[in-house]
């Protein structure tokens, strides 16, 4: 990476004649759009508005938890929300933010003008608003009520109408998830600007290869059990009837094919931001990029054969439950990999304390436990103690808030500035963060100790012996609410108020951070040239600063330095 | 002048090993072990937690330190130093980690195997066979037994599940079918035909549980007891252990069937010998008498007040029954009842 040439930049010269072209109109969003950077946008801001109901449906959860009785919410209304809110934040939060994401950045850190199959992309798109409204409204038409796993025979048992709408949901979703790994991987590999081989790219695209393998593989899988669950609903199909011949197991295997790489599917995505996040607020270069890029691959592959360890209680035999303990440890080290590379990458840097690295730091610091209970997770005989308990529930929790979530908003806080053209808020984005990371502990540290101790997770009502501990959780979840608010306000008063963005406030070295903020309609005024690598920090390049003349105000400090 | 810095990490790093081996001994976020299974089970999570709060606090620790010591200085505009990786380094942090989990693999798998994860298939269950000759061979004196197959058709190979330990050789174990259903578990001693709604076992003597389900996936946990198990209909599954302390545990069902999911409770009474033989006698005693105490069929029109009574009273709810079933909605749009009532007993 070191040995390119630092070529004169061509477009010192003259200023652009339009700073701030790419800055969309409102309604732009709302149409159907092919341009790659309103779709981004389009899918982060739905994604954001599901994680809000689904958050509702949390602290409706906790509410309810936070004594023994069903007092809050009927049992039955409690599974409702349960379903709801497991369904939403994954297929309508995680997975729609991920391929935002991946939208928005995608074409702009490969140099190209727009994803490969535009037209495709905006129909991915527009799959999502039905399928969560068709979700969300379910709730007033009797919800689903057999949990986001949906296992037979109580799924078929517990309601058509419900049922049916989250099978229905989930396969429009999972057909747009389909549409968007195809997309990206085509793009990924056909559209790099000359120059950029694969091992030059940004380790962002690196991870969205790898999920897009996984989207492409483990999806239709999905897609084949919804659909003979959906016989067995309305049709009366015997598939995983045993009174029919059937066999229940059998959805277990076909769901957990699909569900457990779709876990990689949701935090594949905001590995790879975090290595692009991380060198820029640390000013260091990447600690073992290729192990990192390979890592993602490795974890991906891992992640097709691990699937029956969400079912060692369930009705498998010994030897599966040998050969699947051996594989989920297995993925420790990959993902070990990736650890011990962000904290290298932090060793020796210059950390500044932007919001975005915080949320990367919170990242590791809480990912790393979701880790490590992981790993004690795929150990069969204590498996066999916790499964279905809290300990699960803290530990998945762990991931996909601690690693997921806090990988959005770091996302969101680096990246902001180039998809508005405004900054973001410093100050409240540190007090988001403080909130965020009290919260999210206090919810879900109590947790390990209550499966430990003998709470099972999916209940309404619980033994009076664990009201501490959920009480502790209650206030919690409740605090983690309260910290989305200095967010919301944040990102919304900043998109229209906030001070101009110049086109690289954080001095990056990847190739979205060399066209303005936002970015002109086709993203480069001329096609850009690589300078230098994604993360050759320390080796005296100096990114172009925009002169400040352009803007209308002097461009606050924005390095926190 | 300053400690070397190596001497501050070797200190750093002996703090570290011994924080860890405290706290994975001395967590107590475990339950009574009331079981064989449950001692091999806290022996492999102690383990484990030395490992775990050893990591988790090295990564916390650099990740302090980090942010700490190269936090970026005011007007620091400058870069750090280009270091792209460090191969030797690299091959360490991978190496370590899959040494670390295979080492666990192994270990576990070994602890699988005591608790008799492993003795599914080659072990039928006991009453079914019978001696049909006496052969000697080399080894010594061997009963040559009919298979279990031919013995019964209805013999019970489970499908899954833990089976009969070691230990349990010597004696043949107490079997008790378990049956679940919407929201309750049905003990049946097949030798005495005594039915219960709770789990009576001796102490120190192996017990087989041969589990079938009767609507939904349900799962049998005895958090005491670090087991559970899937109860799939359609399927006969197994779980086979000692309990090895007297007390009573819960029986929490473990896998969500249903509203009422977090009421399917019940209990395990572990008695010494004595106390269970007495137990017993004096069912098959009321058996004998004609009294039908517990395979009482629930009359279909029960109102659902009636039927969460005794779901309440276990769960010291501080509500009445009746509070409990006004929290049912009180009509069923999709023309399935909420749940089930115990419609039938084999």
């Amino acid at each position: 990476m070191a040995q390119i040439e630092i070529l004169e930049s061509p477009s010192q010269s003259p200023p652009p004649p339009q700073v701030h072209g790419g800055e969309r109109k409102w309604t732009d969003y709302f149409t159907f759009s092919t341009d790659h950077k309103v779709i981004g946008i389009q899918y982060m801001v739905t994604g954001f508005i599901f994680y809000l109901i689904g958050g509702i449906f949390a602290i409706m959860m906790r509410t309810e938890l936070a004594t023994p009785e069903p007092d809050f919410v009927s049992p039955e209304v409690y599974n409702g929300l349960m379903t709801l809110h497991g369904t939403i934040m994954l297929f309508l939060w995680i997975v729609p933010v991920g391929a935002g994401l991946a939208n928005y950045l995608i074409p702009l850190m490969i140099g190209a003008r727009d994803m490969a199959f535009p037209r495709l992309n905006a129909i991915a798109f527009w799959m999502i608003p039905p399928s969560g409204l068709l979700l969300a409204v379910s709730y007033f038409f009797g919800p689903p009520t057999a949990g986001w796993t949906s296992y037979p025979p109580l799924s078929v048992n517990t309601g058509l109408v419900g049922e049916g709408i989250w099978i229905l949901s989930i396969l429009i979703g999972g057909t747009s998830s389909i549409l968007g790994g195809l997309n990206f991987s085509v793009t990924m590999l056909k559209m790099r600007i000359p120059g950029m081989t694969l091992f030059k790219m940004p380790l962002f695209c690196w991870a969205m290869l790898a999920t897009s393998m996984l989207i492409l593989i483990g999806t239709p899988v999905l897609a084949g059990a919804l659909i003979l669950l959906a016989f067995d609903l309305f049709a009366g199909t015997p598939f995983f009837n045993a009174a029919g011949g059937g066999d229940p197991v059998v959805f277990q295997h076909l769901f957990w094919f699909y569900s457990h790489p779709a876990v990689y599917i949701f935090v594949l995505p905001l590995f790879g931001a975090i290595s692009d996040v991380i060198p820029v607020h640390a000013r260091k270069p990447i600690f073992g990029y290729q192990a990192i890029a390979f890592s993602s691959f490795a974890i991906s592959f891992l992640g097709l054969i691990v699937w029956a360890h969400h079912m060692f209680t369930s009705g498998t035999p010994p030897w599966l439950r040998m050969f699947f303990m051996i594989t989920t440890m297995i993925i420790a080290v990959p993902t070990g990999i990736k650890i011990f590379g962000w904290l290298a990458t932090l060793w020796r840097g210059k950390i500044a304390y932007t919001t975005a690295m915080l949320f990367s730091l919170g990242f590791i610091a809480t990912f790393v436990i979701g880790g490590v209970t992981g790993v004690m997770l795929a150990a069969v005989p204590f498996d066999i103690h916790v499964h279905d308990t809290y300990f699960i529930v803290a530990h998945f929790h762990y991931i996909l808030f601690g690693g997921a979530v806090f990988g959005v908003y770091m996302a969101v806080y680096h990246w902001f500035p180039k998809m508005t053209g405004h900054m973001l808020n410093e100050f409240w984005g540190r007090v988001h963060f403080a909130l965020t990371f009290v919260g999210m502990n206090l919810t879900f540290m109590p947790m390990h100790e209550l499966g430990l101790m003998g709470m099972n997770r999916r209940v309404a009502l619980f033994d009076p012996q664990f009201t501490d501990l959920n009480v502790m959780a209650t206030i919690g979840a409740y605090l983690t609410a309260v910290s989305t608010i200095p967010f919301l306000i944040n990102a919304i008063w900043s998109w229209r108020y906030g001070p101009k963005a110049p086109a690289n406030p954080w001095r990056a070295l990847t190739l979205e951070w060399q066209t303005t903020s936002p970015p002109a309609i086709e993203n480069f005024e001329e096609l850009p040239v690589m300078k230098t690598g994604p993360y050759d920090y320390g080796l005296g390049y100096i990114p172009e600063i925009d002169p400040p003349e352009l803007y209308g105000k002097k461009v606050s400090e924005p390095a926190a330095s | 002048m300053k400690i070397p810095s190596n001497i501050l990490t070797l200190l750093a790093g002996v703090t570290l090993t011994l924080v860890s081996f405290w706290y994975g001994q001395n967590h107590g976020l475990m339950p009574v072990a009331a079981s064989h299974e449950a001692e091999l089970v806290d022996e492999l999570f102690d383990a484990m937690m030395v490992i775990s709060v050893g990591l988790v606090l090295l990564v916390e620790g650099v990740l302090i330190i980090a942010a700490i010591r190269f936090r970026r200085r005011d007007g620091d505009e400058t870069d750090g130093p280009h270091i792209e990786g460090n191969v030797p380094l690299e091959i360490l942090w991978t190496s370590i980690p899959a040494v670390i989990v295979l080492g666990i693999s192994v270990y576990s798998f070994s602890l699988y195997q005591e608790m008799g994860g492993l003795n599914l298939r080659n072990q039928p269950i006991e009453p079914e066979t019978v001696q049909v000759a006496y052969a000697a061979d080399e080894a010594g004196a061997m009963p040559l037994m009919a298979s279990a197959d031919d013995a019964s058709k209805s013999t019970h190979t489970a499908s899954a599940g833990i089976g009969p330990t070691r230990e349990m050789a010597g004696q043949p174990p107490v079997t008790v079918n378990v049956k679940a259903l919407q929201y309750a578990f049905i003990f049946t001693y097949p030798e005495s035909g005594v039915i219960s709604g709770e789990l009576k076992v001796p102490v120190d003597r192996g017990v087989q549980l041969i589990m079938q389900a009767q609507d939904v996936i349900h799962a049998f946990w005895v958090p005491e007891l670090r087991l559970k198990q899937d109860i799939v209909p359609g399927k006969e599954t197994e779980l086979a252990f000692i309990a090895t302390r007297e007390g009573t545990y819960p029986i929490v069902c473990a896998e969500l069937c249903g509203p009422y999911h977090g009421a399917m409770r019940s209990q395990i009474v572990v008695q010494s010998p004595d106390e269970f033989d007495t137990w017993m006698q004096s069912q098959i005693a009321s058996l004998d008498s004609g009294v039908e105490t517990v395979a009482a069929v629930p009359a279909a029109e029960r109102s659902d007040a009636d039927y969460l009574a005794p779901l309440a009273q276990p769960l010291n709810l501080d509500v009445e029954a009746d509070a409990l079933a006004q929290l049912q909605p009180p009509a069923h749009s999709h023309g399935h009842p909420p749940y089930q009532l115990a419609a039938r007993l084999d």
